[in-house]
C-alpha cells in the first residue's frame, strides 16, 4: 500500500515516520542503551530494555500537581513546544534516505530547531519561580551561550570544505569524499561535546546536578508535563546524534530504504555509544569551568578545524 | 543580582542525613550561610542511664551506623577504666584489627561519596564495589557488615582463628592495589581535580582556631591524630605515618584519606602478625564505679570523645558523646562563605559529616533568635503538655 495523498502523507512523515513515533520509539531506546552501557560500564546490571517505556508510561499516569505560583499557560505548554521543535527539526535530516525537505542553508535552521528545546527549559524553570528552579534555569542559559558557539562553529568548517549549507549536499559531499572524513575528527569531538551540553549529561549536567539543585529548571514539574520534557530530551538525543552523523559521517551513505536506515541506525548507535563513554568517564565541572573550558578549548578546536577545511578546499581547487 | 536564598536540607539529594544549610546566593557565588542541626536527635544518651553498663554497649553502637565501633571502644574503655580491669593483650589487638578495618570501610565509603557529590558515577560505583571487600572481612570477623558487636566490657566476644587471617591478608592484598588505582584516579583526573582544588578552604589556622578534627584538620597540616598523641589500644606498637596534607582544600582531604587508607593496610598486617595469645576477655563485676572517666579515640571522621561517669551501681549515671563531626561544624561555615553553590555538596562532604551520631537536644527560638539546651525536667514538662493537648494526662500516673 502506498500513501499518495499529499496531506496524508506529510501527517504520516510527522507523526509515525520519521516524526513523532519512530522518534519516541527510537528515543526511549537509545536512553535505554545510554543507561544500560553506562551501567555495565560502572559494573552494574542496569535496568531491562522496557525500563524507559515504563517510566514514561508511569510519569504519564501520575497526577499533574501545578504550584499556584506557576499557574500560567507557558509552563504547560512549555513540553510540547519542546517536542515539537525537535520532531520539527528531524524532517530535515536524512533518516533512511536524503532528507525528506532540504534546500540551502537548512543546517543553520537545524541549528535554531535544536536551541528551541534548551529555550524552553530556561522558560520553564524561570516560570516555576522557586529558587532552584531559578537557579537551573540561569544556568541552562551560561550553558546555552558556552556551548552553542563551538558547536555551531564546529558544523561550519565541514559545510566550508563542501562548499554548501544544504545538510542533503553536505552529506552527499562526504559520501563520495570519504577521505575527508577523518580530517574532520577535531570538530567531531567538539560537536560530541557540545552535543553532551545540549543534552545536559555528565560533565555537563550542571543545570539540573541533583547534589546542588533538586531537579534544576524541571523542579516544580511532575506527570505528564514531565513527561514530555523526558520525552524531549530522548528524542533530542536522536536527533542530535542525527545531525553530527549528517554533517561528519555522510549521512545514509547514499543509501536508500531500508539499508540506508540500517546505516542510520548503526551510526547513531556508535554516537550514542561515544556520548555515554564521555559520560562515564568524567565527573560533573563547575559552570564556570564549563563556560572557561567550552571558550578556551572547543572553540578554538573548532576555529583551527575552519582554518584547516578552508586549506583543504583550496588545495581541492 | 538580587540575592536568593537557597535552603539545603534538612531533605536534599546532597545530604544523606537530616540537617539545614540556609544559604544566601547572589547568582552561584555564597554570601552567607547557616547551620542549622538538631533534625535528628534521638535521646540515646538519656537512654543510656536507664540501662546497665553492658546494655549501653548495644546502645552505643547505634549512634553511628558507620563508625559503630569507634563508639563502642571509646565507651568501653572509659567503663573499664571506671572498674580498673586490665584488658588482655590480645582482645586490645582484635578492637585495634577491627578499628582499622572500619576505617578502611569509612573511608572508601567516603571516596565513593565524594564521587557522587562531584557527579563522578563511575567513581561511586567502583569504591563501593571494592568495600564489599572490607565487609566481608568485618563480616568474617563479627559476624555483622556494619554493626560488628565485638566489644564487651572487659574485651572482644570473638576471637581470630588463622583461617580467618589468611583471608583478610588476600582480601587487603586486593584492597590495596585498588587504592593504588583511586589514588592515581584522584590525583590525576583533570575533572576530579577541576571540583577539588582550591575548593572549601580551611587554612591552617582557621582550622585550629575552629577546633577542626580528623581528616578535616589534617588536610590543613594540623598534625592532629589521638592515635599518635595519646597511643590508645596496641597503636603504640604499631609503626605507622601521621598523614597530613598542606593544600587545605577538598582535593587535601582527598589525598589524605586516600593515603591513611594505605596505612590502614600496613597496621592491619601488622596487628594480623603481631596477634600475642592469650584470652580474649576478662570478668568485670557488673556493679561499677563510683568514678568516672573521659576517653578520646581516632574515629574515622576524627576525635570521638566520651565521658561516662559511675556511681556505684550497674547503670551509668552520665554519658556523654560528642561525635567528631560536632568538632567540624564550625569549620563547614567557614568553608562554605565565599566559594560557589556548586561547591557545596564537596564541601559538606569533605569533612565526612554524620548527622544522626552528632544532633543532641536543642531548641532554636525564631521569634528571639536563640537556641537552648532542654534539660530533662524541661523536657518532662514538654511531653506531659504535648500529651494533655491530646486528650492525655500522663502526670497523673
Amino acid at each position: 500500500m502506498t500513501i499518495d495523498h499529499p496531506i496524508l502523507l506529510s501527517l504520516f512523515y510527522i507523526l509515525i515516520f520519521p516524526g513523532f513515533v519512530f522518534l519516541s520509539v527510537y528515543g526511549l531506546f537509545l536512553q535505554w542503551l545510554d543507561r544500560k552501557l553506562g551501567a555495565v560500564m560502572q559494573n552494574r546490571v542496569g535496568p531491562p530494555w522496557y525500563q524507559p517505556l515504563a517510566d514514561l508510561i508511569k510519569l504519564l499516569a501520575k497526577e499533574v500537581i501545578i504550584p499556584d505560583a506557576c499557574e500560567t499557560a507557558m509552563f504547560r505548554t512549555l513540553p510540547y513546544f519542546a517536542m515539537a521543535a525537535v520532531m520539527t527539526a528531524v524532517l530535515l535530516l536524512p533518516v533512511w534516505t536524503d532528507a525528506l525537505y532540504s534546500f540551502q542553508g537548512d543546517l543553520v535552521v537545524v541549528i535554531y530547531l535544536l536551541t528551541i528545546p534548551t529555550v524552553t527549559f530556561f522558560l520553564a524553570g524561570w516560570s516555576s519561580t522557586s529558587p532552584y528552579a531559578t537557579i537551573g534555569s540561569m544556568r541552562v542559559l551560561t550553558q546555552l551561550f558556552a556551548y552553542e558557539v563551538p558547536l555551531m562553529l564546529s558544523l561550519i568548517g565541514p559545510a566550508i570544505l563542501a562548499g554548501t549549507w544544504n545538510i542533503t549536499e553536505l552529506a552527499g559531499f562526504f559520501t563520495t569524499h570519504k577521505l575527508y572524513m577523518p580530517a574532520q575528527l577535531p570538530a567531531f569531538f567538539v560537536a560530541l561535546m557540545a552535543l553532551q551540553g545540549k543534552l545536559e549529561r555528565v560533565p555537563f549536567d550542571i543545570p539540573h546536578a541533583k547534589n546542588e539543585i533538586v531537579g534544576g529548571q524541571f523542579t516544580e514539574y511532575s506527570g505528564r508535563l514531565l513527561a514530555f520534557f523526558y520525552l524531549a530530551v530522548d528524542m533530542e538525543m536522536v536527533v542530535g546524534a542525527a545531525l553530527v552523523n549528517a554533517v561528519f559521517l555522510g549521512g545514509t551513505l547514499g543509501a536508500a530504504g531500508l539499508p540506508g536506515l540500517a546505516v542510520f541506525l548503526s551510526k547513531t548507535l556508535a554516537i550514542v555509544f561515544l556520548l555515554t563513554l564521555l559520560r562515564v568517564l568524567m565527573a560533573r565541572v563547575r559552570i564556570d569551568q564549563m563556560v572557561r573550558f567550552c571558550w578556551q578549548v572547543l572553540a578554538p578546536i573548532s576555529m583551527a578545524q575552519i582554518l584547516l577545511d578552508i586549506f583543504l578546499k583550496f588545495r581541492l581547487g | 543580582m538580587s540575592k536568593i536564598t537557597i535552603p539545603l536540607g534538612p531533605q536534599h539529594p546532597a545530604l544523606k542525613e537530616p540537617v539545614n544549610f540556609s544559604l544566601v546566593l547572589e547568582g552561584e557565588q555564597i554570601t552567607g550561610s547557616t547551620v542549622n542541626l538538631g533534625y535528628n536527635h534521638r535521646g540515646i544518651e538519656k537512654a543510656a542511664e536507664d540501662r546497665t553498663f553492658l546494655q549501653d554497649i548495644y546502645l552505643i553502637e547505634r549512634v553511628c551506623g558507620i563508625c559503630s565501633h569507634s563508639h563502642t571502644t571509646c565507651y568501653v574503655t572509659c567503663v573499664e577504666e571506671i572498674a580498673k580491669a586490665e584488658v588482655p593483650e590480645r582482645a586490645k589487638a582484635i578492637r585495634t584489627l577491627v578499628a582499622e578495618l572500619e576505617r578502611v570501610h569509612s573511608h572508601l565509603l567516603w571516596l565513593g561519596i565524594a564521587g557522587y557529590e562531584m557527579g563522578f558515577e563511575t567513581l561511586f560505583m567502583y569504591t563501593w564495589r571494592d568495600r564489599e571487600q572490607v565487609l566481608d572481612c568485618l563480616e568474617l570477623v563479627s559476624g555483622n557488615r556494619v554493626h560488628y558487636a565485638i566489644n564487651t566490657i572487659g574485651g572482644v566476644r570473638r576471637d581470630i582463628t588463622p583461617e580467618q587471617k589468611t583471608a583478610i591478608l588476600e582480601k587487603i592484598s586486593v584492597l590495596e592495589e585498588r587504592t593504588g588505582y583511586y589514588i592515581k584516579l584522584a590525583t590525576e583526573d583533570a575533572t576530579v581535580l577541576a571540583r577539588t582544588q582550591n575548593v572549601g578552604k580551611l587554612p591552617h589556622a582557621v582550622a585550629l582556631e575552629r577546633g577542626a578534627v580528623g581528616p578535616t584538620a589534617r588536610a590543613s597540616d594540623v598534625k592532629r591524630d589521638v592515635r599518635k598523641d595519646e597511643p590508645y589500644l596496641i597503636y603504640d606498637k604499631l609503626d605507622f605515618k601521621l598523614i597530613t596534607h598542606n593544600t587545605n582544600d577538598v582535593f587535601g582531604r582527598v589525598v589524605v584519606r586516600a593515603l591513611e587508607l594505605v596505612e590502614s593496610y600496613k597496621m592491619i598486617r601488622q596487628v594480623l602478625n603481631y596477634l600475642p595469645e592469650g584470652p580474649i576477655a576478662v570478668k568485670v563485676p557488673a556493679k561499677i564505679g563510683p568514678g568516672e572517666a573521659v576517653n578520646r579515640y581516632e574515629a574515622p571522621r576524627g576525635e570521638d570523645f566520651h565521658y561516662v561517669k559511675a556511681n556505684g551501681t550497674d547503670k551509668p549515671e552520665r554519658v556523654k558523646v560528642r561525635a567528631p563531626t560536632m568538632a567540624n561544624y564550625p569549620s563547614v561555615s567557614y568553608m562554605l562563605d565565599g566559594g560557589y553553590l556548586a561547591d557545596v555538596p564537596m564541601v559538606i562532604a569533605a569533612i565526612d559529616p554524620c548527622m544522626s551520631c552528632t544532633d543532641r537536644a536543642m531548641v532554636y527560638d525564631k521569634r528571639s533568635d536563640k537556641v537552648r539546651v532542654y534539660d530533662w525536667n524541661d523536657l518532662r514538662k514538654y511531653g506531659i503538655e504535648h500529651y494533655k493537648k491530646r486528650g492525655i494526662d500522663f502526670s497523673k500516673k
